[in-house]
């Protein structure tokens, strides 16, 4: 089945669930009329955290960069005693 | 590292390398060259797909052809600069490999890391083996604070909304087999980065084993490439077309 309706089944699943809680009256109503509320708050705030965490563990490579014009030497070296034209205009 | 090369390059198995290029003169030669360095026992051609660079890329080529062979490096251009999908379609038709690796013409990505998808993609009978910048052995250089951040803002978006079981949604350097490529691109019609998310996601979505390798990303273009609020709309409009058609 295609993703989003996968999706909408969850949501669907979720409010029935929502309304149950209303319906029955286990949780005081005004608390459970919040609850939504509170879900799309905890999922912002959710994103936001692994927005952060991962920009701080974010990988960087900077020898990559000096490793890379050590090849790209090499390879000039090579072509250019091999008869392909390295100049780059 | 001798044990590296007896076991890669199976040699019953090819490997088809497509490569677009666009005003690339330089960077096609020394990418060929890495590739030559770094896959020495393996069976492979490489595809270049010229969108008609005006710089004289298409010369550079032939002389390449001159110095590996004509086997090996195939120039198979266009007239103009088309787009990417087609790009790799265009230069589909000619790969007689078993296997299809696409990358980058502008040295971002490292032939060096060619051996490790081959690698991978022999332990586990992958249909697809992508590399990813955001596992702790890959990396990226070459991105500002801005750019980092729209990045993770826009992986931790798209892993929400799609579920998609990669942790390198844009990337495009990635290796198949080739009757597996073929069968997810007839089905993208999307352009630029968001043409390689819809690519693994409709793959996913099929059913299609996907592994990952860490690759490092070595931005030198970035700077000349400024990520604009008409790029973030193209991405969002690309996720939600994403969420309701895969």
């Amino acid at each position: 089945m295609k993703h989003v309706v996968k999706i909408l089944s969850l949501l669907v699943a979720v409010s029935a669930f929502w309304i149950a809680l209303l319906q029955a009256a286990i949780i005081p109503r005004s608390h459970t009329w919040l609850l939504p509320i509170y879900f799309v708050v905890s999922l912002g705030c959710y994103g936001l955290l692994m927005v952060g965490i991962g920009l701080m563990q974010f990988p960087t490579c900077p020898r990559e960069a000096v490793l890379l014009q050590h090849d790209i030497t090499e390879a000039k070296d090579f072509l250019s005693a091999n008869g392909v034209d390295v100049r780059s205009d | 590292m001798a044990d590296e090369k007896e076991n890669i390059g199976d040699k019953k198995y090819k490997y088809s390398i497509i490569i677009p290029t666009y005003n690339e003169r330089l960077n096609i030669a020394i990418i060929v060259y890495l590739i030559f360095k770094h896959l020495r026992d393996v069976d492979f051609e490489i595809i270049v797909v010229d969108d008609g660079s005006p710089d004289g890329t298409q010369d550079i080529v032939k002389q390449l052809q001159q110095l590996y062979g004509e086997d090996r490096i195939l120039l198979r251009a266009r007239a103009k600069k088309l787009g990417l999908g087609t790009a790799y379609i265009h230069g589909l038709k000619y790969a007689t490999g078993d296997f299809v690796v696409i990358m980058d013409a502008d040295l971002s990505h490292h032939p060096k890391y060619l051996p490790s998808f081959i690698k991978k993609q022999l332990e586990t009978d992958a249909s697809i083996v992508t590399g990813t910048r955001y596992v702790k052995d890959g990396g990226v250089h070459g991105w500002n604070l801005m750019r980092k951040l729209t990045s993770r803002g826009a992986n931790v978006l798209a892993q929400t909304l799609l579920w998609p079981g990669v942790s390198d949604l844009t990337g495009s350097f990635r290796l198949y087999k080739k009757l597996v490529l073929e069968d997810v691109i007839s089905s993208c019609v999307s352009k630029g980065y968001v043409f390689q998310m819809e690519m693994i996601v409709r793959a996913s979505r099929k059913g299609y084993q996907i592994e990952e390798v860490p690759i490092t990303f070595v931005d030198r273009v970035f700077g000349t490439s400024k990520l604009g609020g008409s790029e973030i709309v193209e991405y969002l409009k690309g996720l939600v077309y994403l969420l309701l058609t895969t």
